[in-house]
């Protein structure tokens, strides 16, 4: 089966430091998987995420999304398949109503207007956010802001879905209607995050990245079962939380 | 983050409201709002009377929207700067004099103020009628059809979306300070508040980086996508012409006299 990630020796580092943010890092993701991605601060979740995306110029190694090679020569086919979710949904809302933002993608796609308009209804209505096309990010909630950030990827019917640190700034009630959305969603999903609960809820795979390197990739559970490789990679069970596997 | 709805921010102008003005076509609007400004800029200033009829015509629009003129009037604050200048303006003024009450005031520099206040009060009643019975989305779907260039439009667009979010921050910046004991009262005390707004300069710049990314992500190649669906009718541009069509009367007749 083609991955629909395939990341090899992908290697980076930001002009002006000294060590490499990115050190060779190898991962396989399989069409329809949906994949935490786990890993301390500064460990270079992100950057990896940029990368899929051609955000970040490869600097060493490769990067290939079903069959195509992230390049400049492919980029615009490249950010159609890969859908990213920005940490800060303020960054992602940049237009004046919810509606003109989610058709930002289809309309740089050249979806002339009334096929866009369908696509924009139906990734609304697949985030439950039908109501908020004619609000303006401002006024919303937390939780509908970041809906409408996920609307926004759909509306691109993209293959693969990035989601970095989905349930910042969310309520604990946010975070579970989150879990229950992405899991509506066929793309492939990558999740990256530090919400170790919300990992297990989501993503029957994880892999730990510290220090620019791949540390660990197990089942959810398994990775989350043992509580020494946890803290060796500096992350951490929340205080009274009971580790059950899902739909146990 | 949250969704913080504080009164008085930029997306709450709009006076809701079911008026004709309401419904106009937000380019229509803008049009007769330059024309309507421009008139009052050109009039001459002695030509009282031209004056009088151009707030007869700002009073009769702004009966048919049902604006309060409470809100009006608390709107037009905003010019009081202005309109304290123009105050000084009679006292330093040279020329004839005149007597008015206890003071010796330039004829001249009269009418300079008078021209001021009421050129400035005019204008800005205009435009606050306009914002008050149009979204800004609108406005800027406006702005795009009368062919502003594109650039243009974005800019006001971004400040539009980003303003009301600095401004939030900026005012949390301040809560940090005040909970921290810091009272400013005088010029020599504004080092934090400078400060502030130099981590804020930083902060804006660091999200237009990050909003950039977000574009490219969906693709954006360097052009704002046309996301418009023209609808426009004759009918609303005679009706919305109509007070601007007579402010241009007025002040070609108040030039000519």
């Amino acid at each position: 089966m083609t991955a629909a990630i395939s990341i090899r020796s992908l290697t980076y580092r930001y002009p002006n430091s000294h060590r490499n943010v990115l050190d060779g890092i190898e991962l396989d993701i399989y069409p329809g998987e949906r994949v935490a991605l786990l890993g301390p601060n500064g460990s270079g979740k992100t950057t990896m995420a940029l990368h899929l995306n051609g955000l970040l110029p490869i600097q060493a190694g490769s990067i290939t999304i079903q069959d195509t090679l992230v390049a400049d020569a492919n980029l615009a086919d490249i950010r159609r398949r890969v859908g990213m979710v920005f940490q800060d949904p303020d960054d992602q809302l940049f237009m004046t109503t919810v509606g003109d933002d989610v058709a930002f993608g289809p309309a740089n796609l050249g979806i002339n207007p009334p096929q866009r308009d369908l696509v924009v209804q139906d990734a609304l209505a697949a985030v439950d956010a039908t109501h908020l096309a004619e609000r303006h990010p401002h006024h919303i909630s937390g939780g509908e802001k970041r809906r409408a950030a996920i609307a926004t990827v759909l509306a691109m019917s993209p293959d693969i879905v990035v989601l970095d640190e989905p349930t910042s700034g969310l309520d604990p009630v946010g975070r579970r209607e989150l879990a229950e959305l992405l899991a509506t969603i066929g793309a492939t999903q990558l999740v990256i995050t530090h919400d170790l609960p919300f990992a297990l809820a989501t993503c029957p795979r994880s892999v730990i990245v510290d220090q620019g390197r791949i540390a660990a990739d197990a089942p959810t559970i398994d990775l989350l079962s043992d509580p020494e490789r946890l803290i060796q990679h500096r992350l951490e069970l929340p205080y009274g939380f009971q580790l059950r596997a899902p739909g146990a | 983050m949250g969704g913080g709805h504080a009164p008085n921010k930029i997306h709450d102008l709009v006076i809701s409201g079911e008026s004709s003005v309401h419904r106009l076509p937000p380019d229509v609007k803008l049009v007769a709002l330059v024309a309507f400004v421009s008139s009052i800029a050109m009039t001459p200033r002695h030509a009282v009377w031209a004056f009088a009829v151009y707030a007869a015509i700002l009073a009769a629009v702004t009966a048919i929207a049902r604006v309060p003129i409470a809100v009006i009037g608390r709107r037009l604050l905003i010019v009081a700067p202005f309109l304290m200048a123009a105050a000084l303006v009679p006292f330093i003024g040279d020329g004839p004099q005149t007597k008015v009450g206890p003071f010796n005031l330039s004829t001249d520099g009269l009418w300079a103020a008078w021209n001021i206040c009421a050129k400035a009060l005019l204008g800005a009643t205009a435009s606050i009628l306009l914002t008050s019975t149009t979204p800004i989305p609108d406005l800027l779907v406006g702005m795009t059809r009368l062919r502003v260039p594109r650039p243009v439009v974005s800019i006001v667009a971004f400040m539009v979306r980003y303003l009301d979010l600095l401004a939030d921050q900026f005012q949390r910046m301040r809560l940090a300070m005040a909970a921290r004991g810091h009272d400013p009262r005088w010029l020599w005390q504004a080092r934090p508040v400078a400060s502030a707004a130099g981590t804020l300069f930083v902060h804006a710049y660091e999200r237009g980086e990050r909003t950039h990314q977000a574009m490219l992500a969906r693709g954006f190649t360097g052009h704002m996508p046309d996301l418009d669906t023209p609808t426009r009718s004759s009918g609303a541009w005679l009706t919305a012409l109509g007070p601007a069509a007579l402010a241009v009367s007025v002040c070609i007749v108040a030039i000519v006299q």
